[in-house]
């Protein structure tokens, strides 16, 4: 059913998706906690530049990455300068290119829930002794597990259904940058519709399944009256 | 700045301005540093306010505030609340939600150390969880407490982070009537047992007679009167605004008790019948008068069912807050006793004479036992 080239397709589509979720829960929590608490006027603009994914064309976003990762953008010579490779048509660069395009997904979930958290309970473990430090591990962190579960499950989702950006910037490398996303359309323009169809089923019940437990999920807590409380 | 204002060993000196778009606070006061301080007033007044600005909750555009003689705000220092040797107890649920109960009060406890306040041993902790009728919730998530139970949880966990200072924001305020006769038996053993000052904001003129031995009231934003309680309300220059809640507190001590009646003989200064709540000779009680309660007369008449008639002085008469009646001040015994007011008509004090070192009756219809 499947062959070597659709099995490395989805080896390299999951190892994609898992290096980008934790880089996006490492970059989109902290953000997310400073776009909570901060009272800077940047606020508003932080914002809107982090949703921008949501709104713009893939093929908008990657091209302008391509452009800045290619040999004459600002990345490709900071990365020369460097002595490295390239980020463009390379598994580094769509990991790069994946973190931005996701990150919306990830930071307003974590966002919201740390919002809905309200500053009551930092200041009860203020009042105990705690400092902002430890606030934010035995506090905000726990407090805002359900949005940052959410965020993680948006994020590996959303990343494994990247297709444009991709395109874009990685082309079509087996190994490196072809993802399941381009396998399939590689398929589909080669009419090999059979193969074409077990990968998009695949896709097709995956995302059902992420979908599924992550409304199962939030209203399962819901009923239990929990909003802000800890998992189930 | 004024850096100079004096503050000696056993007080606290308070001095907040800030201002908001419709409400400023602006007050300087010296407050004792033991005992239990009300933060009285109606909401708006500017009470949270003040409790916030002395834990440090909010940052006063001008502040000050030394404790003892350590500067917890100045010009140029503002020491953050997780340093402040404090614990609050707030007025709605405030329990961690991640948490269980056992995790919530170990919490604070784990941290004290961390603001110079010295760890709890554990004798003294179970002690504490027993006080407060909570060693049967420690397993338990807060979600599935009552809301009285939450409460003592929240005073259990201040209590165990063993804090120099007990800040309290209308702790009962989100209770009903039975959970708050629930409650105040703990606070007042809590008020007996806790060394260090504690700050108690409310707008229930019961909680504060029961609970205070000195009293701020504020009114918006500023500071209309601090004083210890039983002069504060007996004060008639500068009456509080208590309405039909005007009256004093009295300090008495059991002398007797009559078991065959069910009553309490209690001297301060004069003897005063109360109801017996299976008290020793020798307790200390707080006994609350309202004015309302109070009539006075020429005579001492045998021919009611009022039990407590005490002879009394006039010290002062002032026109109450309503047209047509009047405060008076009296002072049980003599001219150094306790004082007690009187609300009476206008008709009534023409028709006595009343003034200033006459003596006469009181009658107590009744005397609420508040402590």
């Amino acid at each position: 059913m499947l062959s070597a080239a659709d099995l490395t397709a989805i080896w390299l589509t999951l190892k994609l998706a898992t290096v980008v979720t934790l880089l996006l829960l490492l970059l989109g929590i902290p953000l997310a906690w400073w776009l909570t608490r901060t009272q800077s006027r940047w606020k508003s603009t932080v914002s809107a530049v982090i949703a921008l994914p949501l709104v713009l064309p893939p093929t908008v976003l990657g091209f302008y990455l391509l452009v800045a990762m290619g040999p004459d953008g600002p990345l490709g010579r900071l990365m020369t300068a460097l002595g490295l490779e390239l980020l463009s048509f390379s598994f580094t660069g769509l990991v790069v290119a994946s973190v931005i395009y996701s990150l919306p997904f990830v930071v307003q979930p974590v966002q919201n829930a740390m919002q809905a958290m309200g500053t009551r309970p930092l200041e009860v473990a203020a009042s105990l002794g705690a400092g902002a430090c430890d606030r934010f591990f035995t506090v905000v962190l726990p407090l805002s597990s359900p949005g940052i579960l959410t965020a993680a499950i948006l994020g590996f989702a959303h990343t494994v259904g990247e297709f444009g950006v991709v395109l874009m910037i990685g082309g079509n490398i087996p190994g490196a940058t072809r993802v399941i996303s381009v396998q399939i359309y590689d398929h589909v323009e080669a009419l090999e519709y059979g193969h074409a169809h077990t990968l998009a089923g695949i896709m097709l019940l995956f995302s059902f399944a992420v979908l599924f437990a992550l409304y199962t999920f939030n209203g399962r807590r819901r009923h239990a009256g929990l909003s802000v409380g800890g998992l189930p | 700045m004024n850096s100079t204002a004096p503050v000696s060993r056993g007080e606290m000196y308070l001095r907040f301005f800030l201002a908001r778009s419709r409400f400023s606070l602006d007050v300087d006061l010296t407050l004792p540093a033991s005992g239990v301080t009300a933060l009285f007033g109606p909401s708006g007044s500017g009470k949270t306010t003040l409790l916030r600005c002395i834990a440090g909750l909010e940052q006063a555009g001008i502040g000050e505030m030394r404790v003892n003689d350590e500067v917890w705000q100045s010009v140029d220092t503002f020491v953050p609340l997780e340093r402040r040797p404090l614990a609050c107890v707030f007025q709605e649920a405030s329990l961690l939600p991640h948490l269980s109960v056992q995790g919530n009060l170990d919490y604070g406890r784990r941290r004290a150390g961390r603001r110079q306040c010295e760890a709890l041993a554990d004798g003294e902790a179970q002690r504490i969880i027993e006080m407060l009728g909570i060693g049967h919730l420690l397993a338990r998530r807060p979600q599935g407490l009552s809301g009285g139970e939450r409460q003592r949880v929240a005073i259990a966990r201040a209590l165990l982070a063993n804090p120099r200072m007990l800040l309290m924001d209308e702790p009962l305020a989100s209770l009903d009537q039975a959970r708050k006769q629930e409650i105040l038996p703990y606070l007042e053993r809590l008020k007996a047992e806790f060394n260090g000052p504690l700050i108690y904001v409310s707008h229930a003129t019961d909680e504060v007679a029961r609970l205070a031995d000195h009293l701020v009231a504020l009114e918006n934003g500023r500071v209309l009167h601090a004083a210890p309680l039983d002069k504060a309300l007996a004060d008639l220059e500068a009456p509080l605004p208590l309405g039909e809640e005007a009256g004093v507190v009295i300090q008495g001590e059991v002398s007797e008790l009559a078991p065959e009646w069910k009553l309490a003989r209690v001297s301060a200064g004069v003897p005063l019948w109360v109801h017996d709540r299976n008290f020793q000779v020798g307790d200390t009680l707080r006994l609350r008068v309202l004015a309302r309660d109070v009539s006075l007369s020429l005579e001492q008449h045998k021919d009611t069912s009022i039990l407590n008639i005490v002879p009394c002085i006039v010290e002062e008469i002032r026109d109450d807050e309503r047209a047509g009646l009047m405060l008076v001040r009296v002072r049980l015994g003599g001219p150094g006793g306790a004082p007690l007011l009187a609300r009476l008509t206008r008709l009534s004090v023409k028709q006595l004479w009343l003034v200033p070192g006459l003596r006469l009756w009181a009658q107590i219809k009744s005397v609420a036992l508040v402590y």
